[in-house]
């Protein structure tokens, strides 16, 4: 057997698994604008996993067909070596990926509690009639799901805005609430859109930190979008590079780094 | 005590009692507003819809009897039997159920991420429709509706006040149920809404709807829930308000009573329709009370959207409603 399907080491000594999502051929249109041009790449289980590129050139296209807000246009999304039909972004959640939102997606009227609880509802059992009745295992449930929101908001250290409405919380809490509701899914994978956009630099490392820590504690795989080089470079373990929708670069921080198409897109060259 | 302020606190009582009819109208309007932004203009026509419909089950009415003679040449009008009044009241649930997920199906499912405007032009296109369906199905004649409800005056209120003040309180036995069911559905709906995970998927539908989907929630199947919701609260409204002065096309008209309410009490709070209507019940008896004989009565008819328009003023968002903050 060869490292592709057995996975490999870093030089952390984390171990990372075999393929949990491949990306076959991907193409993304919208009528005449082409998003995404015939992309493929892989994502191992455990793996930190960047996306980077300059502006406009499709990262956060790739991240919706991902997470199943959009249908690549041609090509496959397989998963847990399942190939994944069209499906409805809800069904997509329910499979075990979460992800936040480059422009912060929070339920603003309420508080980060219930926020962070609305991320297991696809893991609450209890039916309709139950839940209606507050009868059988809707009470006891909800104890328990407490209680795992508990823990992450300890790990993610908000404990003292539990009770605070959203809408009130300045930006980099936000982030890491929309973080923490995500967590709160249990994923399997973790999609994350710019999560430290419009930060400074003590909340980045904070971000970092609980990036690294959450991947090491619970084994949860990592796609991210960022543009903080520094950023990308000690996070992640495998980097795509696109520019116009294409794949120009994919591999370890640093042979990506090196490669000549992607210092010619971030640095420009000369068309003549 | 004088007479005339044992009779202003009769009024008053009244009043109240009046307020809790209003604000069971005002309910449906608010589960839909809070659920999805949508004003529904629809929901005085849920409630007249859901009286016709229980009347007919209750009366083995048979539906689009009208229709049918006109095509076959028959003259049916009943199956000839009468259903008891919990089974009618079940099985009109099932109904409005059934209109939910038809109205998801064919109107809502394709206006997602219309402005609410679009949405509310919708609801006044389904009112008139399902008025028109509701005549067509069932007929267009007055129709009584008594599910068993206790009627007219309340004899242990007017022999208690009668021992107290010396003078007997005239208050509806029928009011009375109202506030007691008003009282217990407004318990529930707030407990379903703020702690159970459907309750907690609905407000998340309501603030974000990309932020919903990435959580793993159906929008549709939390539309169907609430409007499912509104159809059981307008059902609940129809009953009451039928019980009271018959089911016909000027049911559909209480909706026009539930708007102070919700200006006063605030679009999105379950509560705040509660005191709304209280305060619009109360204030409006009142100042027919004292004012009416004044200024030549009928004051009841414009006095509740003088109320709304003054809280407009100075609360727009009413007594409960949220208040928008924004950061900058």
């Amino acid at each position: 057997m060869n490292a592709m399907t057995e996975g490999y080491m870093t030089a952390d000594g984390r171990k990372i698994g075999g393929v949990l999502m491949e990306l076959k051929n991907i193409t993304l249109r919208f009528g005449g604008v082409v998003a995404i041009k015939d992309i493929s790449f892989d994502i191992r289980d455990g793996e930190i996993r960047a996306i980077i590129g300059p502006n406009g050139a499709g990262k956060s296209s790739m991240l919706n067909v991902i997470s199943g807000f959009y249908t690549p246009t041609e090509g496959s999304v397989w998963f847990k070596g399942y190939q994944r039909g069209p499906m409805r972004p809800y069904q997509v959640a329910q499979l075990g990926i979460a992800r936040t939102f480059q422009n912060i997606a929070l339920f603003d009227g309420m508080s980060v509690l219930d926020n962070i609880m609305t991320g297991r509802l696809t893991l609450m059992k209890s039916g309709l009639l139950s839940q209606a009745l507050w009868w059988g295992g809707a009470a006891h449930e909800e104890d328990e799901h407490r209680e795992k929101v508990e823990k992450i908001i300890d790990f993610l250290e908000i404990q003292n805005i539990r009770k605070t409405p959203v809408g009130r919380l300045p930006y980099g809490l936000k982030k890491r609430v929309e973080l923490a509701r995500a967590l709160a899914a249990e994923p399997k994978m973790l999609l994350l859109d710019e999560p430290m956009a419009g930060m400074n630099v003590e909340e980045k490392e904070d971000m970092c930190r609980f990036i690294l820590d959450l991947n090491d504690e619970f084994g949860t795989t990592i796609v991210l979008i960022e543009h903080d080089m520094g950023v990308v470079m000690d996070l992640s373990d495998r980097v795509v590079v696109m520019d116009y929708g294409k794949k120009i670069g994919d591999g370890p921080p640093d042979e990506v780094r090196n490669n000549q198409d992607v210092i010619d897109a971030y640095l420009g060259v000369s068309h003549d | 005590m004088p007479d005339q302020l044992l009779f202003a606190m009769e009024v008053m009582l009244n009043g109240l009692m009046a307020g809790v009819m209003y604000a069971l109208v005002a309910l449906g309007f608010v589960l839909i507003y809070k659920a999805s932004g949508i004003f529904n203009y629809a929901q005085g026509v849920l409630a007249l819809f859901a009286a016709l419909t229980l009347v007919g089950i209750q009366q083995g009415q048979v539906p689009f009897a009208h229709l049918i003679n006109a095509v076959t040449g028959l003259h049916i009008t009943h199956f000839g039997w009468t259903v008891p009044s919990a089974l009618a009241i079940l099985l009109t649930l099932g109904v409005m159920v059934a209109l939910a997920i038809v109205i998801e199906k064919l109107v809502l499912k394709h206006l997602v991420n219309q402005p609410p405007i679009i949405l509310f032009m919708a609801t006044i296109g389904m009112a008139y429709f399902l008025e028109g369906f509701g005549d067509v199905m069932w007929g267009a004649d007055i129709k009584k509706l008594d599910v068993g409800l206790p009627q007219g005056i309340s004899e242990t209120v007017e022999s208690a006040t009668d021992a107290m003040f010396g003078y007997g309180f005239f208050i509806d036995n029928l009011d009375i149920v109202a506030t007691l069911v008003a009282v217990a559905l407004v318990a529930a709906l707030t407990i379903f809404s703020q702690y159970s995970k459907q309750g907690r998927a609905l407000r998340a539908v309501a603030d974000d709807h990309q932020a919903a989907l990435s959580v793993g929630i159906s929008l549709r199947f939390i539309w169907i829930l609430v409007w499912s919701i509104a159809g059981f609260v307008a059902l609940v409204a129809g009953i009451m308000w039928g019980s009271k002065s018959g089911v016909q096309f000027s049911l559909s008209l209480i909706a026009l009573k539930a708007l102070p309410v919700l200006m006063l009490g605030g679009f999105t709070s379950i509560p705040g329709a509660i005191v709304g209507g209280l305060i619009i019940g109360v204030g409006e008896k009142l100042f027919e009370f004292f004012a009416g004989p004044l200024i030549g009565g009928a004051t009841e008819n414009w006095f509740a959207y003088v109320l709304a328009l003054v809280f407009l003023v100075f609360r727009p968002q009413g007594l409960f409603g949220e208040k928008i903050i924004e950061r900058v």
